[in-house]
């Protein structure tokens, strides 16, 4: 069954975009293709499973929308010479999907919109299937892809890919929506894992399909190969009942080494193009964790250095608290330490900086702190997972 | 399409500029002056407006008309001036908007046609 529906899922994701991206360019209206390609797409998931998934998806997907077109738009006859034209397969601009992804993840749009929207447009999934994924009321998505669509045409933003001299604000957006789907899907805080599963592949589907439309963008192949790296490593992640592994017990057998070689060489494609970026450092970090065979073979000098380079593109407290972990590794839990009290006043309500700081302080042979520490930790993570890796700690320092 | 590009001064922005000596102020000046000759095309209508204490806001509600003074109540943020432009689209009234040299708030609208 869930065989199924992942084939489904796959079919739809690959001609549901591509369906969208043609007649979005031919109609010019970015709501009425939308629309069509909804209809088809929720026909095919409505007959598909019982009919079988036709021979040409593609072809079926779209005569449902052009049927589906000419009966709406009768009247129009702007529209209805346009779709009377129409052919399947258009002749091919491929760079169609990208100038739609553009168009989803407009700034003028506020970031769930563009989520929203993108997973809709480019990704075929349906309003329902939005909503499960993440835990909001169907209605809740429904409104905010009616408003962004209204946006769209009422203020006028365009369908276009931006030109060079913005291309790198306007991609910075893109990324951001991905890495923030790839995210939702793979740190999850929703008990329901097949959905969350889902976006994560939908994420790595996105970031592959820009990769292959914008071959020359190093933070692009970054991204990427970010996913990919996290994804090689899923499997050590958990253990059989569900509960977080965390890195340094993690079975590094259980990595995919395969993915890890073909995620490195990917990155070193990108890094050949001298532009480092966030999503580069942190697919290089991420790389260290993944070929250190053992914990205790971690490269935490070059990760330090690495960490370093991040802070100048991402000066951010977030960066610097991860930076500390490889400090700690490098120069001791006392130089770490005394580096976190810098972040006090800013991730005083982050979850991490506390369990980070209950980890030094233990090292440094302060358990009374620590446990504190571990227990405001506690008090601010909601993440089921992670409320489980703190209680465990907590619980192995009652015996001890 | 017609938009509406609204600059919105902010009253830090008031403070910076009051603190400019005369030939700081006068440059900031220029540059407004540049950022117009440069956009001339495209800018259908301008009108700047007095300041903020000139402003007076009228209220209906219920069927009554609360006449205050200011642009709004404790509004930290106020309309200076505005610009029409006729431009193709969002994203070339934003490159606009990016170049704006003076006040840190340019809201954008499209004109209803």
């Amino acid at each position: 069954m869930s065989t199924t529906h992942d084939e489904l899922a796959r079919v739809v994701r690959e001609h549901a975009g591509r369906l969208a991206a043609s007649l979005v360019h031919l109609l010019g209206d970015f709501a009425a293709a939308e629309d069509l390609v909804q209809d088809a797409v929720e026909a095919a998931l409505r007959r598909w499973p019982t009919e079988g998934i036709p021979e040409r998806p593609d072809a079926w997907l779209f005569t449902v929308a052009r049927r589906r077109g000419l009966d709406v738009l009768r009247r129009q006859t702007r529209y209805r010479d346009k779709l009377a034209q129409l052919q399947w397969p258009v002749p091919g601009e491929p760079d169609d999907r990208l100038r739609l992804v553009f168009t989803c993840c407009h700034p003028a749009l506020p970031r769930q919109a563009q989520i929203a929207l993108t997973l809709r447009v480019v990704c075929g999934l349906t309003t329902g299937q939005i909503a499960a994924a993440f835990l909001v009321p169907e209605t809740t998505v429904a409104r905010r892809i009616t408003r962004a669509k209204r946006k769209i045409t009422d203020a006028g933003i365009p369908y276009r890919i931006p030109g060079d001299d913005e291309l790198p604000d306007r991609l910075d957006e893109v990324l951001t929506v991905v890495y923030l789907l790839f995210n939702e899907g793979y740190l999850s805080s929703t008990p329901d894992r097949a959905h969350s599963r889902r976006l994560a592949e939908d994420a790595e589907w996105l970031a592959a399909s820009l990769a292959w439309l914008m071959p020359r963008e190093p933070e692009v192949l970054g991204l990427l190969a970010l996913i990919r790296l996290h994804e090689a490593r899923a499997a050590a992640r958990f253990d059989d009942e569900g509960r977080i592994v965390l890195l340094p017990d993690q079975d590094r057998s259980r990595y995919d080494h395969d993915a890890i070689d073909a995620a490195t060489q990917l990155l070193a494609q990108a890094a050949a193009r001298h532009r480092a970026g966030p999503y580069q450092l942190q697919a290089a970090i991420v790389a260290c964790h993944a070929e250190a065979p053992t914990w205790a073979d971690t490269d935490w000098a070059q990760i330090l250095v690495l960490y370093d380079m991040l802070l100048q593109h991402t000066p951010n407290p977030v960066v610097r608290l991860n930076r500390a972990v490889a400090l700690r590794h490098v120069a001791g839990p006392a130089v770490a330490l005394g580096e976190l009290d810098g972040l006090a006043a800013t991730l005083a309500d982050h979850h991490l900086y506390h369990a980070t700081r209950a980890e030094l302080l233990r090292a440094l042979g302060h358990p009374g702190p620590a446990r504190e520490a571990d227990l405001r930790a506690l008090e601010l993570t909601t993440n089921p997972a992670q409320r489980a890796v703190l209680e465990r700690r907590l619980d192995a320092r009652e015996w001890s | 399409m017609k938009y509406v590009l609204m600059f919105v001064e902010t009253e830090d922005y008031a403070n910076e500029l009051a603190a400019m000596g005369e030939a700081e102020r006068g440059a900031a000046y220029d540059e407004v002056g540049r950022w117009f000759a440069e956009h001339d095309a495209r800018i259908t209508r301008h009108v700047h407006l007095q300041p903020a204490h000139t402003a007076t806001t009228v209220r209906l509600q219920d069927g009554r008309a609360e006449v205050s003074d200011g642009p709004f109540v404790e509004g930290k943020e106020i309309v200076s001036g505005f610009v029409e432009v006729e431009v193709a689209d969002l994203d070339e009234a934003l490159a606009m908007a990016r170049s704006w040299p003076a006040c840190p708030i340019v809201e954008i609208r499209p004109a209803a046609s």
